[in-house]
């Protein structure tokens, strides 16, 4: 048993009571250490998607007790990919944070920043529902801290909206584990699996409701269309640094629908028959359309780039819900692909407002190193649009080349190619508004001009740029890995025999318990 | 008991989701913690009402009652009175900023605009 697999939720775990305690004056040290434990955490999950790659599933029983009556991490190919992903977005989300300096404009900025990375890995890589849990509500509280930071009466009324819906979601949850727990007996996910597909057709009625509750939970937190009401204004007002690594949060929602219904809820299996096509399906549609109109209706930059998130996790969501192994491909190669763009959009942003007013979408006097902000925009725009030649393209074309052999491949050809030409309107729109339309405003001669942004900010939006044109470089072997995922989340019984077959604590063999 | 129980939970989210959809901050958190106290009753009963039994191993005792539960509503017990604390300060601060404890989006007027940089 390696124990590698816990250092993802233990080192930021370490670290953040660390910064807190012993570096709580000093920025200086704090900024050192969360760099470096960023970049430990992009070693270590490297390493991890590395050893998973070739179809391992790594196992790590806590306190050695063995599955079901422990908790256990598992880290397949889908979870290993997913930290990776998360960490070096962290990365970069951190070098824009104390490059721009948002980071000492409140406090705690960089403990909160670990926790919530505890809480976004632990969620990844957990093996038990309650366990997903407890590590929601960590990166919750986390985020809620992190949503306020550097205050604000603005920034405080959409705080509240926020962890009020927030709230209720989690309570639903725990109705929702409940429920599980009353009908099945058990939590962990692999157990789950095996012990689901035993319930007899009449009796299904609290399984049943128990898996509309839980789909409802990670609706929420995808932002799923009716229940994306607190993303705008809470992303939209969250600081940049904070709204850009929100980025990877409505992700989680996408991988807990993801990881819960292939593998306790398959598509074949009766009990939930329907709930992806009937439900799941229109609802991505629908997302994907309002967030889409929202990016041409929003009437300031960041509201945009958070309808944007909007449309771009109903894409995600859309071709999930067709439980293909194309579909879930697709899907992954789209997500990792939706929260670079969306975070790099979420910093450009920030990076325009600097030396503006606001970011209303009006022509307001030219910004400090307009020039390159507008360049980035347009890169970013165009990912997020899903034009060639970037990623958002290839992504879309997936999802596209997924659907058409279903059914349902007129709506989703009709509403994905619509969606995707409004976005372009949308996008278009705010880009000239801002970027050029200054050059038509005369500046006040005794406004002085705003300082450009550091360098290294650029830096960390550029790179995210740069990934998202690797990304579309090596689309080839992504796709390739991402399609070895699907196949992987599709036969699921490897997971669950080395989860529930691996000895520990309390399963010896004829041992009565 | 198990009515007793089970009526308990279904007024107590009834009260809850009543109070959750009001317009003020103060309601909603009641709401919210009215749901909580809901789900802690709803997750101790998932594992099946016995009464008087013991959920740790004993000698000369036959009945247990499921431990997991237990667990599961004290680890839940503690993140929602956490949660509370949270949102009661969050609420606290944006009451006092604007003076204003409404939850929904309130019109914007264009000194909002302004203000809405830091």
């Amino acid at each position: 048993m390696t124990h590698w697999l816990i250092a993802p939720v233990v080192l930021p775990a370490m670290l953040a009571p660390f910064i807190v305690l012993a570096a709580r004056y000093h920025i200086g040290i704090q900024r050192v250490f969360s760099i470096v434990g960023v970049l430990m955490l992009i070693a270590i999950s490297g390493g991890l998607a590395w050893t998973a790659s070739d179809g391992t599933i790594m196992l790590y029983q806590l306190g050695d007790w063995a599955a079901p009556f422990g908790i256990v991490l598992v880290g397949d190919q889908l979870s290993t990919l997913m930290i990776l992903l998360t960490s070096v977005l962290a990365l970069f989300v951190l070098v824009y944070a104390i490059s721009s300096g948002w980071d000492d404009r409140g406090r705690h900025f960089h403990a909160l920043f670990q926790f919530q990375l505890m809480g976004i890995l632990g969620a990844f890589l957990t093996g038990d529902l309650f366990n997903l849990f407890v590590f929601f509500e960590v990166l919750l509280i986390a985020s809620y801290g992190l949503m306020i930071h550097a205050g604000g009466t603005k920034r405080l009324r959409a705080g509240v909206q926020y962890v009020l819906f927030n709230l209720i979601g989690s309570t639903l949850f725990l109705f929702a584990l409940g429920s599980i727990y009353a009908e099945t007996g058990t939590l962990n996910m692999a157990d789950l699996a095996n012990r689901v597909a035993l319930i007899s057709p009449e009796e299904t009625v609290g399984i049943r409701v128990a898996a509309v509750l839980l789909l409802l939970v990670f609706a929420i937190k995808a932002a799923l269309v009716p229940l994306h009401f607190w993303l705008p204004s809470s992303y939209a007002e969250a600081p940049a640094p904070v709204a850009a690594l929100f980025a990877i949060m409505t992700k989680v929602g996408a991988y807990a629908i993801i990881r819960v219904y292939t593998m306790i809820f398959p598509p074949d299996l009766d009990v939930t028959a329907g709930l992806h096509d009937t439900w799941l399906l229109p609802a991505a549609l629908l997302s994907l359309a309002i967030g889409m109109i929202g990016v041409l209706a929003a009437k300031q930059l960041d509201r945009l780039v958070a309808f944007s998130i909007i449309g771009s996790m109903g894409m995600v969501m859309v071709s999930i819900a067709l439980f293909t192994p194309e579909g879930i491909a697709a899907a992954l190669y789209y997500i990792i692909h939706s929260t670079l763009a969306g975070a790099a959009l979420f910093l450009i942003a920030d990076l325009a407002r600097s030396g503006r007013a606001n970011l209303a979408l009006t022509p307001q006097p030219p910004i400090a190193g307009a020039t390159l902000t507008a360049g980035l925009f347009f890169a970013g725009a165009i990912a997020m649009a899903g034009l060639p030649p970037l990623s958002g393209f290839l992504g879309k074309l997936l999802v596209l080349d997924a659907a058409f052999d279903t059914t349902r491949m007129v709506w989703i050809w009709v509403i994905v190619l619509g969606s995707s030409l409004i976005s372009v309107v949308g996008f278009a729109r705010a880009g000239s508004v801002v970027f050029w339309k200054a050059r038509s405003v005369t500046p006040d001669d005794d406004a002085p001009m705003a300082e450009p942004p550091a360098t290294m900010a650029y830096v960390a939006v550029g790179g995210l740029i740069a990934l998202l044109a690797l990304h579309t470089i090596l689309a080839g072997h992504m796709h390739s890995y991402t399609t070895s995922i699907a196949a992987q989340l599709f036969a699921p019984e490897p997971y669950i025999s080395t989860v529930l077959e691996t000895p520990g604590k309390l399963s010896e063999p004829g041992e009565d318990h | 008991m198990e009515l007793l129980l089970a009526s308990a939970i279904g007024i107590m989210t009834a009260a809850g989701i009543y109070l959750v959809l009001r317009l003020r901050t103060f309601p909603v958190i009641l709401g919210i913690s009215l749901l909580t106290y809901a789900v802690n009753v709803f997750l101790f009963t998932s594992g099946r009402v016995a009464i008087g039994a013991p959920p740790v191993l004993r000698d000369n005792v036959t009945t247990y009652t499921d431990p997991l539960p237990q667990a599961l509503v004290l680890t839940a017990i503690v993140i929602s009175f956490g949660m509370t604390a949270v949102v009661v300060m969050i609420g606290l601060g944006a009451f006092l900023g604007s003076n204003d404890d409404h939850v929904d989006d309130q019109p914007e007027t264009s000194d909002d605009l302004s203000e809405g940089q830091s």
